[in-house]
């Protein structure tokens, strides 16, 4: 009976962690969202002129819906160009024409990539490079344009 | 001559505790390594495990739950309030869940099981040794390392991060309860804005593997202290608080150490 009652309390104790830790792939962690399910994936490069402030690991989204991520961030000393290695949930396929943008989520929100879907009939291929891109919108340079430019309009008017 | 004499003491006395650091590291390692080469009494007999996986892991339960409520709880409280400064109040599930998942968790239960249980190991070690009942064990040609000192430890690194895990989880509720049904935060972004941030390999995993590690310093502390302390009343008392120490020491110095190498600002520089 005692060794009943102690065997009964350790499973308990133990199921308990494991539904706990159950709990936090699934429930917390997202596990079943994207392609951790041994999904098919593929992979993608893209030269950017300027990332911003993008991550490795930020979401791939077109329409909205995240479709991939971010997979490493590096630079072509050849071209001077950032170049962004995107992976792609294989149930997704774009036109080969489709055009990638850095876009930000709300004001201050965090960075991701925008897929603009084309028109052509073939598709990205593992391993493509993607340079249909605009870069990230700098708030600095935007506000010095902004400025630039009120100032050029003036001088005009004059 | 003397003053040769005075700086040949001089040195010595620096080298002593040095001297001194290494004998006792390399004693520790030693007894970490049959400690390992003992573990094969836990397969052999899986009995002596799980009742002490009772006494480090069940009976550590209560303090774990009630801490983890009241940590999540007043993290959410935090959070909220500074949060709501600046109209981001839907992100206090994300800080809360990255908190407790990333460090809070790991940390803390390791902390509140090194004093429960670590303590508990330590006396109970150092009792037999002083009652010497450890000795009668090697009379009989039973070996103590196997029969005492391996069940525990594997019993502590086995229950550390299924509790770190339960901690994890019942705090992500008391956050959860505080921000939701009190504050009014919406529920479905609470879990939605957590769900996007909290990464399964990076976050999760990172978690309890430094909870695995905690666990192994924690016991190997407890159970080294015990077999090595002094045996007299006040020799246990001794291990016991340095248990405590040096447990807590361990685990907030192994912690920085693990997030450094699993910083995920040095990925993007690759």
């Amino acid at each position: 009976m005692r060794r009943q009652l102690l065997d009964f309390w350790v499973g308990l104790f133990v199921a308990a962690g494991i539904a706990a830790l159950v709990f936090l792939a699934l429930e917390v962690a997202d596990l079943t969202h994207l392609g951790w399910r041994g999904g098919e994936r593929y992979q993608v490069e893209a030269e950017f002129s300027n990332i911003g402030g993008l991550k490795v690991r930020a979401p791939v989204k077109s329409a909205g819906v995240t479709v991939g991520r971010v997979a490493a961030i590096g630079y072509d000393p050849q071209i001077h160009k950032a170049v962004v290695r995107l992976e792609i949930d294989g149930r997704y396929r774009f036109p080969a024409d489709s055009s990638l943008s850095i876009l930000t989520s709300g004001l201050l929100g965090e960075q991701y990539v925008g897929i603009q879907p084309g028109a052509d009939t073939e598709t990205w291929q593992d391993g493509d490079r993607v340079w249909l891109t605009s870069s990230a919108l700098v708030l600095e340079n935007l506000v010095g344009e902004f400025l630039l430019g009120r100032g050029g309009g003036g001088d005009g008017a004059r | 001559m003397t003053t040769l004499e005075r700086v040949v003491g001089l040195v010595g006395r620096l080298g002593a505790p040095v001297v001194d650091a290494a004998v006792g590291l390399g004693a520790a390692t030693r007894f970490f390594l049959s400690v390992l080469a003992a573990s094969t009494s836990c397969l052999r007999r899986p009995r002596l495990v799980v009742r002490e996986l009772y006494f480090i892991g069940v009976l550590s339960l209560a303090i774990i739950l009630v801490s983890a409520l009241f940590v999540g709880m007043v993290l959410g409280l935090q959070m909220y309030d500074t949060l709501v400064r600046f109209g981001s109040e839907d992100i206090v599930g994300m800080v809360v869940a990255l908190a407790l998942v990333r460090e809070l968790g790991p940390v803390l239960s390791a902390l509140l099981i090194s004093s429960r249980a670590g303590s508990a190991v330590t006396a109970e070690i150092g009792l037999m040794k002083a009652t010497e009942q450890l000795s009668a064990m090697e009379m009989m040609a039973v070996p103590p390392v196997a029969r005492v000192v391996a069940p525990r430890f594997w019993a502590g690194v086995l229950a550390v991060p299924l509790l770190t895990a339960i901690f994890d989880v019942v705090g992500i509720f008391g956050g959860w309860l505080v921000a939701v049904p009190l504050l009014g935060v919406d529920d479905g972004t609470f879990w939605s804005q957590m769900r996007a941030a909290v990464d399964f390999r990076l976050d999760v995993v990172n978690g309890l593997i430094k909870s695995l590690w905690f666990g192994v310093a924690i016991l190997f502390i407890a159970v080294h202290q015990g077999f090595h302390a002094e045996p007299t009343a006040e020799g246990v008392s001794r291990a016991t608080t340095r248990t405590v120490v040096r447990s807590a020491l361990v685990v907030l110095g192994l912690d920085f150490v693990l997030t450094a190498f699993m910083f995920r600002g040095f990925e993007g520089m690759g």
